[in-house]
């Protein structure tokens, strides 16, 4: 079977809806155009499900392990006849699981948007954006060549921006918005040069070649980028590293991180599509799209290991403080990405080289972060989408001004429920699962990475649920349902999201769409930890059996119950505790809560040193040497005119005579002096 | 006619240039400037004249050139005054002084 029929249509449909909606939907379908979105999505969401089953289930297994295919592909750009840049499409376990992630995602999130957005002005502009981004996201997963998922990533970070600064009029939002281009561009600087001395060395830009290529010890590429050094660190080390810098950058890891949390700014929605299920987990994507050859190099797989063992615990610490029920949200999903960063990290490869033969050996971190992508692309988008469902009714993202509302929004109740249970790693929820294999894999190659995972787990749990009861519990119903919110309380970030609104709808759970995506999501949250990943998707491609060790779970199930239940004692009731624990850890949670004043560092460096020390000379040589310059010339053409402007009198006669003085004086010059 | 020397004819033309020049830088009515143009232009008509029957008798080379600079001065003539009675339209003056701002 052919694939390349129909696997271009599923970036391409939502590309072509980007289009349509764009041009036209604000003028002729103004209230159309999220069921137009929605249908498009749900055509490639179709589309995706029935490549899934045809790789996994029936053309992709070739010998026993999944092959690499590369159903299309046009050269266009063509460098030199072995570099190119082409536009093509990769079918591999992970491209295709991503593709229905992503679909199925972005598909929820279309839904749940139908009744989030609804009365927006600009409703048709926000579905032409989310079609742009998805289009993005889809040619970014199935890019065959690494300078295509380069453009993708860019396209990416372009509808991320526009998203995140959707109520322009907010200037907070612009200011995010800005913030999360610049940051994740300053990454993509990394990311770029090192595409270019991979491209350069390996003479490739083509993925499959590339990897042939840097795993292939007797290959002259290989050989060649590996004895070059720079600084005393080998070529290829630097290539990756800076890659990985890139893929830091747009998952948001510790240092690059800053942007996430204020891309908050943004809809709901899109902060639950974008910035939790899809986009932030493009650069876990990328370093296993190159794991072959990260693999072979220890030092930058040690750089991704602690960049996400740190950035894991960094997050999970900050989110305990944060009060805004978004940014705590933000702070979760850097921590998860930071899991599936160290999963990949301590992950092995398999293949005939694998240094050990038990499951770790064939890549239990690879396939762990793949599971723990998929799994969390589910609780996550449904945490947001609940989050989204609260936002719409309290009208603040403030958990201080939320609580008791578990009678009043049942179902989003039960959903937030699951998905915290999922995200803090109970059984038999999906995050359980993924969670413990990277548990495992960490625990057999990396007994410190273990344990940052396992505090870190149980910090998740805390966090989690101290959300989840501050939100829903912490106070009597009655007091919420009495006391409607008065004006003053709701900040104006909140009127934006909900306006337009009917008054009636002000206090129920919110439409049919708005609620369906959170039901599907949940209960995709309770099956898809059941998901053999192992069978499915592997680093070289052959199947292998993971098993569940149950003396190996108790120890971090037991510690996330712990959380669990310190968060239910400090938030189930309202109660001083939390204030008097804050005071008593005093300066810490001080740092935490000042998220460890990485913004103040960030502000400092840009501001004081690069600020003064680069910009301001800088200024000063354009100012005063440049246009110096350039104004010296002006002046000095402007004086001499003066000068000899008297000259031009406007008098023909006396042109005249100095036309006929001048020629006075060449008759002499001519007949005495030329001689 | 021979016994004229060709020193009086250029002594003749030479005074016609210098008095065309002299009117040239001296009057203000456009129409005399030009007539003190047609002065000079004769001037040089004379001499090429004198210089082709006096020098080379044979020839008719200075003669050819003279009909062509009468015919230029003609046209020529007939530009100036184009151009004067344009002037004047707008300037309601043939005074060269007068049409200072043409400079720019």
């Amino acid at each position: 079977m052919n694939y390349s029929s129909y696997i271009a249509l599923i970036p391409l449909l939502p590309l072509a809806s980007f289009a349509v909606l764009g041009l036209f939907g604000k003028k002729y379908f103004k209230n159309l155009s999220g069921i137009i979105g929605c249908l498009v999505l749900l055509t490639s969401t179709l589309l995706s499900l029935y490549a899934a089953y045809h790789y996994f289930f029936v053309d992709g297994k070739i010998n026993g392990s999944y092959q690499t295919l590369i159903p299309l592909k046009y050269t266009w750009l063509s460098f030199s006849d072995s570099l190119s840049i082409d536009m093509g499409i990769i079918l591999d376990p992970i491209s295709v699981m991503m593709l229905v992630v992503v679909t199925f995602v972005s598909l929820m999130v279309h839904i749940f948007s139908l009744g989030y957005m609804k009365g927006e002005e600009r409703f048709g502009t926000y579905y032409s954006f989310l079609s742009l981004f998805t289009f993005s996201m889809l040619g970014l997963v199935v890019a065959s060549n690494i300078f295509q998922i380069y453009i993708f990533w860019e396209l990416v970070g372009v509808s991320s921006y526009l998203l995140i600064g959707f109520y322009y009029d907010r200037p907070s939002a612009v200011a995010a918005s800005k913030k999360a281009f610049i940051v994740t561009r300053f990454a993509d600087l990394g990311f770029l040069v090192g595409i270019l001395i991979l491209g350069f060395q390996s003479e490739t830009l083509d993925f499959n070649t590339l990897i042939q290529r840097l795993t292939d010890i007797h290959s002259p590429q290989l050989l060649a980028i590996a004895s070059t050094s720079f600084l005393g660190i080998s070529l290829l080390t630097w290539a990756l590293t800076l890659v990985f810098i890139g893929g830091a950058g747009k998952s948001a890891m510790f240092p690059l991180h800053i942007w996430l949390p204020d891309a908050m700014e943004g809809p709901t929605p899109v902060s639950a599509l974008i910035h939790a299920a899809t986009m932030v987990v493009a650069g876990v994507y990328l370093v296993a799209r190159l794991f072959p050859v990260f693999h072979i190099n220890e030092a930058s797989l040690h750089v991704v290991t602690w960049v996400g063992a740190v950035s894991a615990f960094l997050a999970a610490v900050i989110a305990c403080t944060q009060t805004d029920i978004k940014r705590v949200l933000a702070y979760s999903t850097m921590s998860q990405i930071g899991y599936m960063m160290f999963a990949l990290g301590v992950s092995g490869y398999g293949g005939e080289n694998a240094r050990l033969t038990d499951a770790v050996g064939q890549g239990l971190g690879y396939t762990a972060s793949m599971f723990h992508l998929f799994t969390h692309a589910f609780f996550k988008s449904l945490l947001f989408l609940c989050a989204g469902a609260v936002i719409h009714i309290v009208h603040s993202n403030d958990m201080k001004d939320m609580g008791g509302l578990r009678k009043l929004m049942p179902i989003t109740s039960i959903a937030f429920l699951i998905a915290c249970l999922a995200i803090a790693g109970i059984p038999p929820f999906a995050g359980f699962f993924s969670k413990e294999e990277i548990l495992m894999a960490a625990w057999q190659n990396h007994p410190a990475i273990y344990y940052i995972g396992l505090i870190t787990s149980g910090i998740t749990a805390f966090y989690m649920f101290r959300l989840y009861f501050s939100i829903f519990w912490n106070r009597t119903p009655d007091s919420q349902l009495t006391t409607p919110l008065a004006a003053d309380r709701v900040p104006p970030s909140a009127l934006a999201v909900g306006q337009g609104l009917p008054k009636a709808q002000h206090h129920s759970e919110g439409t049919l769409s708005m609620k369906l995506p959170l039901v599907i999501l949940a209960i995709g949250t309770l099956l898809v930890g059941f998901i053999p990943f192992s069978k499915f998707i592997s680093p070289d491609g052959k199947p292998f059996v993971s098993e569940m060790h149950l003396t190996f779970s108790i120890v971090p199930v037991a510690i996330a119950t712990i959380g669990i239940f310190i968060a239910y004692r400090l938030y189930f009731r309202r109660s001083d505790r939390p204030e008097k624990l804050a005071a008593a850890l005093g300066g810490l949670y001080n740092a935490a809560y000042r998220k460890f004043y990485i913004d103040e560092i960030y502000l400092f460096i840009t501001k004081k040193i690069i600020f003064n020390l680069v910009g301001k000379p800088a200024a000063w040589i354009d100012r005063n040497i440049v246009d110096g310059t350039m104004n010296g010339i002006a002046w000095t053409t402007g004086r001499i005119s003066v000068l000899i402007k008297g000259v031009q009198s406007g008098r023909v006669q006396s042109y005249a005579l100095y036309f006929f003085g001048g020629i006075v004086v060449l008759i002499i010059v001519f007949l005495y002096l030329w001689k | 006619m021979s016994d004229v020397p060709i020193s009086h004819i250029l002594f003749v033309s030479t005074a016609l240039f210098f008095i065309g020049m002299y009117g040239l830088f001296t009057r203000r009515n456009m129409i005399t400037m030009l007539m003190a143009i047609e002065l000079i232009l004769n001037s040089v008509n004379i001499n090429f004249v004198v210089f082709n029957k006096y020098l080379y008798p044979e020839n008719l080379d200075g003669i050819f050139f003279t009909i062509f600079i009468i015919t230029i001065a003609a046209a020529e003539a007939a530009v100036a005054i184009a151009i004067i009675i344009n002037l004047y339209r707008s300037h309601r003056s043939i005074d060269v002084e007068n049409a200072g701002e043409m400079k720019w």
